[in-house]
């Protein structure tokens, strides 16, 4: 990319969601405008601008290919060209394997690149989250993002009682960006049964069940998913002006 | 783009805004900061210790106005990416033959009226941007707009001072004291400069000046061709009263310290020495790269002035934010620096 520097770090931008929960609007929420850009665009400036990157790579619906390319172009001239958009695949891990295996052709090293992704939904993501998340990839193999919890989690087995109200205190949210070694994820995710692979959808849970370590990284409260319509009223609401 | 701008909006309390940056400002050069320094005019916002009328216009506002980074992003090339530089906070919007960048009430200056450096990225025009050399100290050179202040008001002194320049007295044994006077033992290696201040402690510190003094203690025989007053506050009315004494006539005094209050002035005794009293306030490019200059040409200034580095406070949250306020607080003279990770 030009005018960052070379670091074996990649940024993919999950934009898979097929958009279904946004009532009535099959649009997927990712293009929904926010401020003067679309959601997706906010967010692909962010990892463009941190300059740590030596691609910043867009994973969308295969029928939304051109139109992301088109609102790239549109939305953001100035970085449009460095921003590779490809098709992800049907599941989140369908859609990270295919980050992985687009990097592993373009990396000089796949044994130390570092891939960042992060959810196209979260548009409010900070320099110092992206920073950290490479630091933390590259030094302990792979990090997740996560913020304390503030509610109290209740547990329920049966859906109708509570089985266990974990201690707060030890609980975390999960956000995005989720980083890994490139090497490291591929040989995981490559590792998993069918049914395994049904109900991993987070790629940092898999590697704790394979007994990896995981580090974390402080989110940011404003690291808000938009994943419900009300979602985009308060994102619209944290913009000022 | 978004971008988070961490604003006061009342007395001791900051919270973060999320701005969405215009496609002028996108254009500009992207700069992430690493180290800002606070100063006495953030810390009379921080405290809510300005009028309550000011506070009413200017709030909110992102703080902070001397402070270094790291550019992300140059679309015009002026710039590296990663270079570290410095970032100079007046944005002057016209040139004028006569009133310096610093002087003109059309220019605006962060964390005045406009937002300071308490950013997640910073979006400037190439000329608020200055390369800084490789070897400097990070905490250090965070508070190199406070050392081009000083820079300002020495060369105001060359130009409109008188040319016997043997004596030259600083009132005020603060930062902006001790950095003027550090500057004046630069640019005039054998000018006798003296140190007048409140603390004996702090002026055991300016260990270049010829002779300090406690204002208490002042030999009723100092005469001085010329005088800087760096006191600003309760202390400035006194410290002016002194300094009408004890300049030689004809002598130029040089204001430099902000107080809230009007200061009352022996005027009887202005007019009848013919003394030249001028404010000096704030810096322009050109005072900011009189500095990297003499950064570059004097290295041993740089020594001097990492002693002024006090408390260096890591910020990540809003939380570090104000416990770095809090530090400042506390400090008996110093810079606070924080280390910007936001």
């Amino acid at each position: 990319m030009s005018g960052s520097v070379k670091r074996n770090a990649y940024a993919a931008i999950l934009a898979g969601g097929s958009g279904t929960r946004m009532g009535n609007s099959e649009k997927p929420k990712q293009f929904l405008m926010l401020g003067s850009k679309p959601v997706l665009v906010h967010t692909v400036e962010k990892f463009c601008l941190a300059g740590s990157f030596d691609e910043v790579i867009v994973l969308c619906p295969e029928a939304w290919l051109r139109q992301t390319r088109d609102l790239l172009r549109k939305y953001s001239p100035a970085f449009a060209d460095e921003v590779t958009v490809i098709a992800g695949g049907a599941t989140r891990n369908d859609t990270v394997m295919a980050a992985v295996r687009y990097v592993e052709g373009r990396c000089e090293s796949v044994a130390d690149a570092v891939l960042v992704t992060h959810d196209a939904v979260r548009p409010f993501v900070s320099q110092r989250i992206i920073e950290e998340n490479i630091e933390a990839a590259r030094a302990h193999g792979a990090c997740d993002t996560v913020f304390p919890a503030t509610d109290t989690i209740v547990e329920s087995r049966d859906a109708g009682t509570i089985s266990a109200i974990p201690n707060r205190s030890v609980l975390y949210q999960g956000q995005t960006p989720q980083s890994f070694n490139l090497a490291k994820l591929k040989e995981l995710m490559l590792g998993l049964t069918e049914d395994e692979k049904s109900i991993l959808t987070d790629a940092c849970k898999i590697f704790v069940l394979r007994g990896e370590k995981v580090a974390l990284v402080r989110g940011d409260s404003s690291n808000m998913k938009i994943t419900y319509p009300q979602d985009m009223r308060l994102a619209s609401a944290l913009l000022e002006g | 783009m978004l971008n988070c701008v961490y604003r006061l909006i009342a007395p001791r309390s900051i919270e973060p805004v999320q701005l969405e940056v215009s496609s002028e400002d996108a254009a500009a050069v992207a700069v992430r900061p690493t180290h800002l320094s606070i100063c006495n005019a953030d810390m009379r916002y921080y405290l809510g210790t300005r009028g309550a009328d000011v506070l009413a216009r200017k709030l909110p506002m992102a703080l902070i106005h001397e402070g270094i980074g790291r550019v992300l992003r140059d679309p015009s090339g002026t710039f590296a990416p990663r270079q570290r530089v410095v970032m100079l906070p007046n944005n002057p919007h016209e040139i004028d033959p006569f009133i310096a960048e610093n002087y003109l009430r059309s220019s605006e200056f962060c964390g005045s009226g406009f937002d300071g450096f308490m950013q997640e990225c910073l979006y400037l025009p190439a000329r608020r941007v200055l390369a800084l050399p490789e070897g400097i100290d990070d905490e250090t050179a965070a508070f190199t707009e406070i050392v081009s202040v000083a820079m300002h008001a020495v060369t105001r002194f060359e130009a409109i001072a008188h040319a016997r320049r043997d004596c030259v007295g600083v009132w005020g044994d603060g930062n902006l004291g001790y950095i003027v006077a550090l500057i004046l033992r630069m640019r005039y290696p054998s000018m006798r400069i003296v140190v007048v201040g409140r603390n004996a402690h702090k002026l055991a510190d300016f260990t270049f000046a010829d002779e300090t003094y406690t204002s208490y203690e002042l030999p009723a025989s100092l005469r001085v061709d010329h005088a800087f007053e760096c006191c600003g506050g309760d202390g400035a009315a006194a410290a002016i009263d002194q300094i009408i004494d004890a300049v030689q006539p004809e002598g130029t005094v040089s204001l430099l310290g902000v107080s809230e209050n009007p200061v009352p002035v022996n005027t009887r005794m202005v007019l009848e020495k013919g003394l030249r009293l001028f404010g000096s306030s704030r810096s322009g490019r050109a005072d900011f790269e009189a500095v990297v200059s003499l950064y570059r040409e004097k290295p041993e200034v740089l020594d001097y002035l990492s002693l002024l580095v006090g408390d260096v406070v890591p910020v990540r949250s809003v939380a570090d934010m104000t416990r770095a306020f809090e530090a400042d607080l506390r400090k008996a003279m110093g810079k606070t620096i924080m280390e910007w990770r936001v």
